[in-house]
C-alpha cells in the first residue's frame, strides 16, 4: 500500500460527501463508501482492512469483490493526485 | 440496518459544470416490457434482445388512419418495407389496412410473396430493373418512375408485354425547409418534370395517373408537408389543365420523425417532434391551397419511421465497466453499433432495468466490437452498473433491423410481444451454422 | 394551497453571468413585495450559478437536471424537489424549459405544483421560426425572415434578402453578417449550439426597445413596462436600461398577447426603423426577460403577478409605470465559505424551507 495518509489527512471532507483539496483547489463527490475508504486510508489501514471494513458497515449481497473495488477507488484517487 | 453497499466512488466537479443534479436519481427503471418482466424475456430469448410491441405498432398506425380520416375521404397507408420488412412486422401494418411500399426486386418478392396484391403495392426508388417492371406491370403493383433511363426502360417492357400500365412519377420540389434531397425524381422548378410528362404522353405506351414525391427524413418542420402538398396538388392540376391527364393518386411519401433524438438536435425528441396530427393538418392545408376546390385525389402517404421505431427496445447486458484515460467511467454492453446502426444518428435514451442506486457519473457506453467507432451513447449521468445488469435501449424499431450488420458477432433473436403478454421470436438469432450455410470453400483449398 | 404571500417560489434561471438569465431579477421582483412571507427556491443548472450565491435572495437552491435531458427527468426531479422543499409554484424564465413546462402543467398541478405558462400552441405560434405567420395574425410587422435547415438554403437566402443578415439560434444568439460565408459560418456555429432550425431575417437599421409583459390567458394584458437599452456588452445584452412612454410598443404587445391568448409572462422586442419610423417586431421571448426587476422598480411587479395568478388570485390593476426609470447592473464579487457549493455538489441543493421568516 503506498498511499500517504499524511496527503489526505489535509482534506476537508463533509459528511454529505463534499471534499476539497486546499493543496490544489480541486472538489470532489464521494459517494457513502467512498468516505469510509477515505478514512481508512487516513488511519492508515490497508486494503484489505478497509475491504473489511466495507463488508462491516454496508449490507453486502455477497457477489462483490470489495478488495477490487477498494483497488479501483485508490486507483482514481492517485490520478487525482490524492495519493502517490 | 446498515446502508445497502455501492462502490465507493469519487467525482471530480468539472470546470464550469457538467451535467449533474445530485443525489437524486432522475430516471426511473425500466422493469417490464408490455407487462412482461425483462427477466423473463431475456431467460427466454437471450441478450442482446430486440422487443416489439405489437400493441404500440397497431396503436401507431390507427392514429395515423385517424388523423387522416378526419381530413380525407379517400387514402391509404403504405408500409415502407425498407424501415423493417420483418415478416412479423409487415403483417401487422398489413392487418391493420397497409398497402406495402417497395423500393427494389427483393422487397417486392416479399410484399408479393407474402401474399399482398400488386393492386395495393406501391414500387418506389431509383433502381428497378427490366425484370422488377415486368413483375410488377403483370401483377398490377402501382409504379412510380424515378428518372428518364427508368421511363424508357419501362416503356420497353409495357411494349413487349403489350400491356398499358398505369404509373406515376416521382417529383423533386426544390425550395423546402429541409435537406435537399434532389437526387431522386424529376425535378419541379427546372422543368425537367414537364419534359417527362411530355414525353409519356407523346408515347402513349404508359397512362401517367399519380404523383409521388418524399421530401427528406425526420422531418421535424411540419411546415415542409404544407409546402409540398401544395406544389404536388398544383403540379397535377396543371397537368390535367395542360394535357387533360387525370391524376387520381397524390404520394406525400413520408420522413415524419420518431421521438428519437438527432445528434444535432438540442432539446429531446420527446420534446421537439410534432404530433401525427401536426403533420397531417399541414399536409390537408397544403393540399386545400393546392387544389382551390377542385375534386381531392387518393392521398397516399409512406412513413416509416414514425410507425415503427416506438414501438421497440433494445435490451442489452452489461459486460464489464472500465475506467477511461480522461476519468469517464466505460460501460461494455453485448450490443454495439453492428445490430443499432441508428446510434451514429441518435441520442438513443439508455436506461437502466433496475432501480439505480449510487452516484451518477458521465458514463459511455460502448459496443462489444473490438473497434474505436462503437459507441452506443455518449456522454451520459448515470448510476454505476454492475456487470450482468441490464438496461433498455429505447426507440430502435426503425432501420436496425434492417440496415445491421452481421459483423464479429451474430445478430440477436428478435421478439414480439403481444398486447396479451405472449412473446415469441419473428427472427431468429443467428448462429455460426447460418454463416456457414452461405459459404463454399473452393475444392483447390479442401484438406 | 397556499395563499401566494405565504408560498414557497421556486425560480429557474439563477445563470447570472454577463449574459445572465432571468431568475435573479425574478427572485429579487419577489423580495421586493412587502407582504411576502413565502420563501424564494433558486432553480439552476450547475452548482456555480451565481444567483445560488446572491446574499439573501434564496432560502433554498437546487440543481435541475438540463432540459437536454427531456421533459420526465425534470418532472422526477420536481417531484423530488416537491416533496423535500414543499414547492408551491414554478416560474420558469428559460426559453429551452417553457415547452416541458407548458408540456406538463396538468402533471404538475397533480404535484400540487402551480405554474401560469402559456398553451403548448401558443408556445409554437411565438417560436421565432414562425413569427412572419403571427405578424399577419396580430397586424404588426416582422422583418422578412425564414428558418432554414440546411446551409444550401442561407445561400439562396442571401440572394433574396440581400445583406446584411441577422442569423439567430433556434433558442438563442443572433449574430449581423456581412458576407455569404459569414452567413453559412453562422448558420453552422447556431445548428450546432441550438440544433435546427436556424432563422435568417432581413437585417433593419434602427433603434432597439423592449417590452416585459404578463398575459392573463384570455387575451388581456396585466402589466407591461417598455424599455430602451442603454448600454450593451460585448455580447448585445443589456447592461443598463431605461423606462419609455411606448404607446405603440404597449399597444403592439397588447395585440400579440391578444392573438395568441398569451399566459404567463413574455418579452417583445422591437425595432424602430431608422429611415422610416415604422415599428417591427424582432422577436417574442416567451419569459420574463433579465431586466424585469426594472419593471419591478418602476412600478409594476410582473413576478409577483404572475405567482398571484398562478395561485388562482386575481390581480388588481398594475399601476402606470414611471417612465424615466434606469437600471444600470453591476458585477460584485460575493464572499462567503465552500458550504453552499460542497451542498449543491454533493446532493444537489442546498438550504431548506422550514423556516419561515418573519414578516
Amino acid at each position: 500500500m503506498s498511499s500517504d495518509s499524511s496527503r489526505l489527512r489535509q482534506l476537508a471532507v463533509s459528511e454529505s460527501g463534499f471534499v476539497f483539496d486546499p493543496l490544489t483547489g480541486h472538489t470532489f463527490t464521494v459517494n457513502a463508501a467512498g468516505l469510509a475508504v477515505l478514512s481508512g486510508l487516513k488511519a492508515g489501514l490497508d486494503v484489505d482492512a478497509i475491504a473489511a471494513s466495507l463488508g462491516a458497515s454496508f449490507e453486502v449481497e455477497g457477489g462483490e469483490d470489495l478488495r477490487r473495488d477498494v483497488d479501483d477507488f485508490v486507483l482514481r484517487l492517485r490520478e487525482h493526485g490524492l495519493v502517490k | 440496518m446498515s446502508p445497502r453497499y455501492e462502490r465507493p466512488v469519487i467525482v471530480r466537479h468539472a470546470l464550469g459544470g457538467a451535467d449533474k443534479f445530485g443525489a437524486a436519481n432522475a430516471v426511473r427503471p425500466v422493469r417490464d416490457f408490455e407487462g412482461v418482466s425483462i427477466a423473463e424475456l431475456v431467460a427466454a430469448h437471450g441478450s442482446p434482445l430486440f422487443l416489439f410491441s405489437e400493441r404500440l405498432l397497431r396503436q401507431r398506425v390507427r392514429e395515423l388512419r385517424s388523423q387522416l380520416s378526419r381530413r380525407f375521404d379517400d387514402f391509404v397507408v403504405a408500409w415502407s418495407y425498407k424501415t423493417n420488412y420483418l415478416g412479423a412486422i409487415c403483417e401487422v401494418m398489413h392487418q391493420e389496412g397497409s398497402w406495402a411500399e417497395v423500393v427494389s426486386g427483393m422487397e417486392l418478392d416479399k410484399a408479393l410473396g407474402a401474399g399482398v396484391p400488386g393492386a395495393r403495392i406501391l414500387f418506389n426508388g431509383p433502381a428497378k430493373s427490366a425484370a422488377d417492371l415486368e413483375v410488377a406491370f403483370r401483377t398490377g403493383v402501382h409504379v412510380h418512375l424515378d428518372h428518364l433511363d427508368e421511363l424508357e426502360l419501362a416503356e420497353r417492357v409495357a411494349e413487349r408485354l403489350g400491356l398499358r400500365p398505369q404509373v406515376g412519377l416521382r417529383v423533386h420540389i426544390g425550395d423546402l425547409p429541409v435537406q435537399q434531397w434532389d437526387r431522386f425524381g424529376f425535378t419541379l422548378d427546372n422543368g425537367s418534370a414537364d419534359q417527362a410528362v411530355r414525353r409519356l404522353l407523346r408515347r402513349g405506351v404508359l397512362e401517367l395517373t399519380a404523383l409521388h414525391c418524399h421530401i427528406g427524413t425526420f422531418v421535424l418542420d411540419p411546415a415542409a408537408y404544407r409546402h409540398e402538398a401544395r406544389a404536388l396538388a398544383r403540379f397535377g392540376r396543371r397537368l390535367e389543365r395542360e394535357h387533360g391527364v387525370r391524376i387520381d393518386s397524390l404520394d406525400l411519401g413520408g420522413g415524419f420523425a420518431s421521438h428519437n433524438t438527432l445528434h444535432q438536435q438540442y432539446l429531446p425528441g420527446e420534446e421537439l417532434t410534432p404530433s401525427l396530427g401536426q403533420y397531417v393538418e399541414q399536409l390537408a392545408d397544403g393540399l386545400d391551397e393546392g387544389l382551390e376546390g377542385a375534386p381531392p385525389p387518393r392521398i397516399v402517404l409512406e412513413t416509416g419511421r414514425a410507425m415503427v421505431d416506438d414501438a421497440a427496445i433494445l435490451v442489452a447486458t452489461v459486460l464489464a465497466n472500465k475506467r477511461l484515460a480522461d476519468g469517464r467511467r466505460g460501460v461494455v454492453l453485448d450490443a454495439g453499433v453492428n445490430i443499432l446502426p441508428t446510434a451514429w444518428w441518435y441520442r438513443h435514451d439508455v436506461l437502466p432495468v433496475e432501480e439505480p442506486r449510487g452516484l451518477a457519473e458521465p458514463t459511455v457506453f460502448f459496443g462489444p466490437l473490438c473497434m474505436n467507432i462503437d459507441v452506443v451513447r455518449e456522454a451520459l449521468m448515470f448510476a454505476p452498473l454492475e456487470a450482468g445488469e441490464r438496461v433498455v435501449i429505447g426507440h430502435v424499431g426503425a432501420y436496425n433491423v434492417t440496415q445491421w450488420m452481421q459483423f464479429i458477432t451474430l445478430r440477436p433473436n428478435v421478439v414480439l410481444v403481444s398486447e396479451r403478454g405472449e412473446h415469441a421470436v419473428i427472427r431468429r438469432a443467428e448462429t455460426v451454422a447460418t454463416l456457414l450455410q452461405q459459404e463454399e470453400v473452393p475444392p483447390w483449398l479442401r484438406r | 394551497m397556499r395563499p401566494p404571500c405565504e408560498a414557497v417560489v421556486a425560480v429557474t434561471g439563477m445563470n447570472a453571468t454577463d449574459n445572465p438569465a432571468p431568475g435573479v431579477a425574478v427572485c429579487r421582483s419577489l423580495r421586493a413585495v412587502p407582504e411576502f412571507r413565502g420563501q424564494v427556491v433558486g432553480l439552476g443548472y450547475d452548482a456555480l450559478d451565481p444567483g445560488f450565491y446572491a446574499q439573501g435572495l434564496l432560502d433554498a437552491g437546487a440543481i435541475l437536471p438540463y432540459p437536454k435531458a427531456g421533459r420526465l427527468a425534470m418532472l422526477e426531479r420536481l417531484r423530488a424537489l416537491r416533496s423535500e422543499l414543499g414547492i408551491d409554484v414554478l416560474l420558469p424564465t428559460l426559453d429551452s424549459e417553457l415547452r416541458a413546462v407548458a408540456a406538463s402543467e396538468r402533471e404538475l398541478a397533480e404535484l400540487g405544483i402551480a405554474c401560469f405558462v402559456p398553451r403548448l400552441d401558443a408556445l409554437a405560434a411565438a417560436a421565432k421560426a414562425r413569427l412572419p405567420e403571427l405578424a399577419g395574425r396580430g397586424g404588426f410587422r416582422t422583418p422578412d425572415s425564414e428558418a432554414v435547415g440546411h446551409a444550401e438554403a442561407v445561400r439562396t437566402l442571401v440572394d433574396r434578402l440581400g445583406l446584411p443578415l441577422v442569423v439567430k439560434g433556434v433558442f438563442y444568439g443572433a449574430t449581423i453578417v456581412h458576407s455569404e460565408a459569414d452567413a453559412v459560418l453562422a448558420f453552422h456555429h447556431f445548428a450546432a449550439s441550438w440544433g435546427l432550425p436556424v432563422i435568417v431575417q432581413r437585417y433593419v437599421a434602427g433603434e432597439e426597445y423592449n417590452v416585459a409583459a404578463l398575459g392573463d390567458g384570455e387575451g388581456g394584458l396585466v402589466g407591461a413596462v417598455a424599455m430602451r437599452k442603454m448600454a450593451l456588452t460585448d455580447k448585445g445584452k443589456g447592461w443598463s436600461g431605461v423606462t419609455v412612454d411606448g404607446p405603440d410598443l404597449l399597444r403592439t404587445t397588447g395585440a400579440l398577447v391578444d392573438a395568441l391568448g398569451w399566459r404567463g409572462g413574455l418579452e417583445v422586442e422591437f425595432l424602430r426603423e431608422r429611415a422610416t419610423g415604422e415599428l417591427y417586431v424582432l422577436e417574442v421571448n416567451p419569459r420574463f426577460p433579465a431586466w424585469v426587476y426594472l419593471a419591478t422598480g418602476a412600478g409594476q411587479n410582473l413576478p409577483w403577478a404572475y405567482v398571484m395568478l398562478a395561485c388562482g388570485e386575481p390581480v388588481p390593476e398594475l399601476p402606470p409605470y414611471r417612465v424615466g426609470t434606469q437600471f444600470v447592473r453591476i458585477s460584485l464579487d460575493q464572499i462567503q465559505d465552500l458550504s453552499t457549493y460542497g451542498a449543491l455538489s454533493a446532493s444537489g441543493r442546498f438550504g431548506s424551507v422550514g423556516v419561515r421568516r418573519a414578516s
